[in-house]
C-alpha cells in the first residue's frame, strides 16, 4: 500500500466510530438514496448515487475494523485493500458529487447519515493532501488572511464603513463587553455588504448591543468543508478566543449553512468543551427578537416570494419553523415550494462545491432541479436565500439557466419591512 | 445417526449457536466502537430521537414516493410477507413450542400461509429484478447481496414445499438450508435486522439533540 493511500484510509478509519461503523454495516444496497440527489436527479448517472460514494470507506471499514473480520479473514471473504488509483478515482465523488446535504438520509430506510459519512471521507483525503484545486486554495487564503475569500480586516473596515454612510447608524467594532458578537461569511462581507448594514438597522430598532471582531469576523469554516480537522479546530478557536476576550454572552452565526453547524453542533466537540457564551443563528435571534415583540414590522412585501431551506440550517440545523414565522410576519404573499422544509432540495453548491471550479458544469446541472422548483410556483418574483453561499449559487444558477426571480436575504428583507 | 437426524438435531443446533453468537458479537462489536460525548448544548433529547429516529423510517416519505414507490411495496410485502411466515406458519409454531422455548401461539391457517408466502415470494422477487435490471442497483450491488437473496428465495421455496410435513426428505432439505441461512447471517448484509436499530438510532439522536423532528 502507497504511503497516501495509508495516509487516507488510517485517517478515515480514526473518523469513523460507532455511529459511522453503525451506517456501513447496515445499508442494504437498495439504492433508493439515488432519488433523493440533486446531482443523481440532474444526470441520472449511477456513479453519484450517495451510498455508491462512501465504497472506498467500506472497504476499508470491512477490511480493517468491522467486527468478525478476522473470521471472515480466515474465510476469504474480505474486501481487497483500498489502493491508491481508486482512492484517487473517488476524489472527485467525494468532493464535487456531494454537498453534504443530507437529503438522502431521508429516504434512506435505515437512516443512513451519509452526508456526515463523506465528512470523515474528507478528513482522511484532506489528511494525503488529496483536495481539488479550489478548495485548496481557499485553504491557503484561509492560512494567510483567516478568510477564505482572502477578506482582511482592513477590507471588513472598508465595507463597514460604507454600511455606516448607507445606513447612518455606527457599526461597534471590537467592543469591550457587548453582548453579541456578529460574525460574517466572506461572501457576505464581499458580495453581500448590504447584511452587516441589515444587522445595524434591526439591532439598533430592537436595543441590541453588539459588535463585529477585527478579530474574528469569519464565520466560514473551510476546514469543515475540506474534512481538515486540525483546520477546523484553529478556526473556531478563533472565534471562542476573540468572544472570550470581548466577553460576550451570545455570537450570532450569519446566513450561512455550513457555518452554523460548524461553530454551533461541531464547535464543542473540536475543542473537547462547552462554550461560556450561546452560539445563536441571525434567524434564531431574529425570531425570538419578533416574539418579544422587538421588531415592529411596517408595510410588508406585497411581491410573490417563497423560501429555499439551507440544508445546514434546516434539515441538519433544526431551524425549520423561524424562517417561516419570520416571512409570515414580513411578506403579504408568502408561498412554499414543492418539498420545502426538512425534505427541500440544496441548491447544488454546499459542502464546498461552490468553491470547486472543476465541479461547476455538475453544479449548474444540479440547481435545474432547484430551478425547476422555483418554475412550479405561478407568479413568482422572488426567493429569500438564507444563506450566503446558496444565495451565489441561485444567482449564478439562474444566471446560466435563466430566471427572473430576485434573490434575497432573510436579514434584508426584515431590515427593509421594519415600521419606519 | 442418520442424515436428516443429523440435520434436525447436532447441525440445527449448531447453526443456532453460530447465529446467536455472531450475530451477537457483531452487533455488540459495533457498539462498543464508541462515539465521544457530544458537548454541543443540546435543543432536544438524544434518546427520545433516538426512538423516533427508528420508528419514522418503516414509512416512507410522500414526497419521494413516485420515485420510489416500487422499492418501498416490494420491500414492505417482502419484510411483511416472511415475518409471516416466518413465525405463523404452524410448522414453525410447533418447532418453536416443542423444541426451543415451550410456549406457542395461534399459527396461521393454511390460506393465510399461501397469501403470506405469495406476498413475500411477490417482493423477494420485485426487489431481486430490481437489482440486476435497474443500473443504479446493478452499480452498487455485490455477490452478498444476491447470495442473501438467494439464499433466503431457497429457503422460503423448500418451506413451501415441506408445508405439509408428507416428506421428511422435503422437511430435511428445508431445515439443511435454513441452517445455511442462519451460519451466513451474522457474516452477510441480513444482519440488517439488527443493525438497522443502531443506524436509524445514530440518525435520529443526532437530529433529535438538535431538535428536529424527522
Amino acid at each position: 500500500m502507497s504511503e497516501t493511500a495509508d495516509t487516507v484510509i488510517r485517517t478515515m478509519l480514526d473518523q469513523t466510530d460507532g455511529d459511522i461503523a453503525a451506517y456501513l454495516e447496515a445499508c442494504v444496497h437498495c439504492g433508493e438514496c439515488a432519488e433523493a440527489c440533486h446531482f443523481y436527479l440532474a444526470t441520472q448517472d449511477p456513479k453519484y448515487t450517495p451510498t455508491y460514494k462512501l465504497m472506498p470507506l467500506v472497504k476499508a471499514y470491512k477490511r480493517h475494523k468491522a467486527p468478525l473480520r478476522s473470521v471472515k479473514g480466515m474465510l476469504g471473504l474480505l474486501p481487497a485493500e483500498v489502493s491508491e488509483e481508486e482512492l484517487r478515482e473517488w476524489e472527485s465523488l467525494v468532493y464535487d458529487s456531494c454537498t453534504m446535504c443530507g437529503r438522502c438520509t431521508l429516504v434512506c430506510p435505515m437512516g443512513l447519515d451519509i452526508a456526515g459519512t463523506i465528512r470523515k471521507m474528507r478528513e482522511g483525503y484532506s489528511a494525503a493532501g488529496i483536495v481539488p484545486d479550489g478548495l485548496r486554495t481557499a485553504r491557503e487564503n484561509v492560512v494567510k488572511t483567516g478568510s477564505p475569500m482572502g477578506v482582511t480586516a482592513k477590507a471588513l473596515k472598508a465595507q463597514i464603513a460604507r454600511q455606516e454612510k448607507e445606513t447612518g447608524l455606527e457599526i461597534p467594532l471590537d467592543k469591550q463587553g457587548a453582548e453579541y458578537l456578529a460574525l460574517f461569511s466572506s461572501m457576505e462581507v464581499m458580495g453581500y455588504p448590504e447584511v452587516i448594514g441589515a444587522y445595524a438597522r434591526i439591532f439598533a430598532r430592537a436595543g441590541i448591543d453588539w459588535t463585529i471582531s477585527t478579530e474574528a469576523y469569519e464565520a466560514t469554516n473551510i476546514g469543515v468543508q475540506i474534512g481538515d480537522g486540525p483546520l477546523a479546530r484553529k478556526l473556531v478557536a478563533r472565534i471562542v478566543d476573540a468572544a472570550r476576550k470581548l466577553g460576550v454572552r451570545h455570537v450570532i452565526s450569519p446566513e450561512c449553512g455550513h457555518a452554523y453547524g460548524a461553530i454551533r453542533w461541531a464547535g464543542p466537540n473540536m475543542l473537547g468543551e462547552t462554550f461560556p457564551f450561546e452560539v445563536i443563528h441571525i434567524i434564531e435571534l431574529l425570531d425570538r427578537l419578533r416574539a418579544e415583540g422587538r421588531l415592529e414590522i411596517g408595510e410588508k412585501d406585497a411581491r410573490r416570494i417563497t423560501l429555499h431551506d439551507p440544508c445546514q440550517i434546516v434539515r441538519r440545523g433544526g431551524l425549520l419553523k423561524e424562517p417561516r414565522r419570520l416571512l409570515d410576519d414580513a411578506c403579504a404573499d408568502f408561498v412554499e415550494m414543492k418539498g420545502s422544509g426538512v425534505t427541500n432540495l440544496c441548491c447544488g453548491g454546499g459542502g464546498g462545491v461552490s468553491a470547486n471550479p472543476r465541479a461547476e458544469e455538475l453544479k449548474t446541472q444540479a440547481f435545474s432541479c432547484k430551478k425547476a422548483q422555483l418554475d412550479a410556483i405561478d407568479g413568482l418574483k422572488a426567493v429569500v436565500v438564507p444563506c450566503a453561499n446558496c444565495r451565489g449559487v441561485f444567482e449564478d444558477g439562474l444566471d446560466a439557466l435563466g430566471g427572473d426571480y430576485e434573490v434575497i436575504g432573510l436579514s434584508e428583507l426584515v431590515a427593509d419591512t421594519l415600521k419606519d | 445417526m442418520g442424515l436428516v437426524e443429523f440435520i434436525e438435531g447436532p447441525a440445527f443446533w449448531f447453526a443456532l449457536a453460530v447465529f446467536v453468537a455472531g450475530a451477537l458479537w457483531r452487533f455488540v462489536g459495533i457498539i462498543r466502537i464508541g462515539h465521544k460525548p457530544d458537548l454541543a448544548p443540546p435543543k432536544g433529547s438524544a434518546g427520545w430521537g433516538w426512538i423516533r429516529g427508528n420508528l419514522r423510517h418503516f414509512f416512507p416519505r410522500g414526497l419521494f414516493a413516485e420515485r420510489t414507490w416500487m422499492h418501498v411495496l416490494g420491500g414492505y410485502a417482502f419484510h411483511l410477507g416472511l415475518f409471516a411466515v416466518m413465525f405463523f406458519a404452524a410448522p414453525h409454531v410447533d418447532f418453536i413450542r416443542e423444541r426451543l422455548i415451550g410456549v406457542g401461539w395461534p399459527a396461521l391457517p393454511r390460506w393465510g400461509f399461501i397469501i403470506a408466502a405469495e406476498i413475500a415470494f411477490a417482493g423477494l422477487i420485485v426487489l431481486w429484478v430490481r437489482r440486476f435490471s435497474d443500473p443504479v442497483m446493478r452499480l452498487i450491488s455485490d455477490w452478498d447481496d444476491h447470495v442473501g437473496s438467494w439464499l433466503t428465495f431457497l429457503v422460503m421455496l423448500t418451506g413451501c414445499l415441506a408445508l405439509e410435513r408428507a416428506h421428511v426428505s422435503l422437511r430435511a432439505l428445508h431445515m439443511g438450508l435454513v441452517e445455511l441461512w442462519l451460519i451466513y447471517f451474522p457474516f452477510s448484509r441480513l444482519m440488517h435486522a439488527f443493525t438497522f436499530m443502531l443506524s436509524r438510532g445514530a440518525t435520529g439522536a443526532s437530529y433529535g439533540r438538535k431538535g428536529m423532528t424527522l
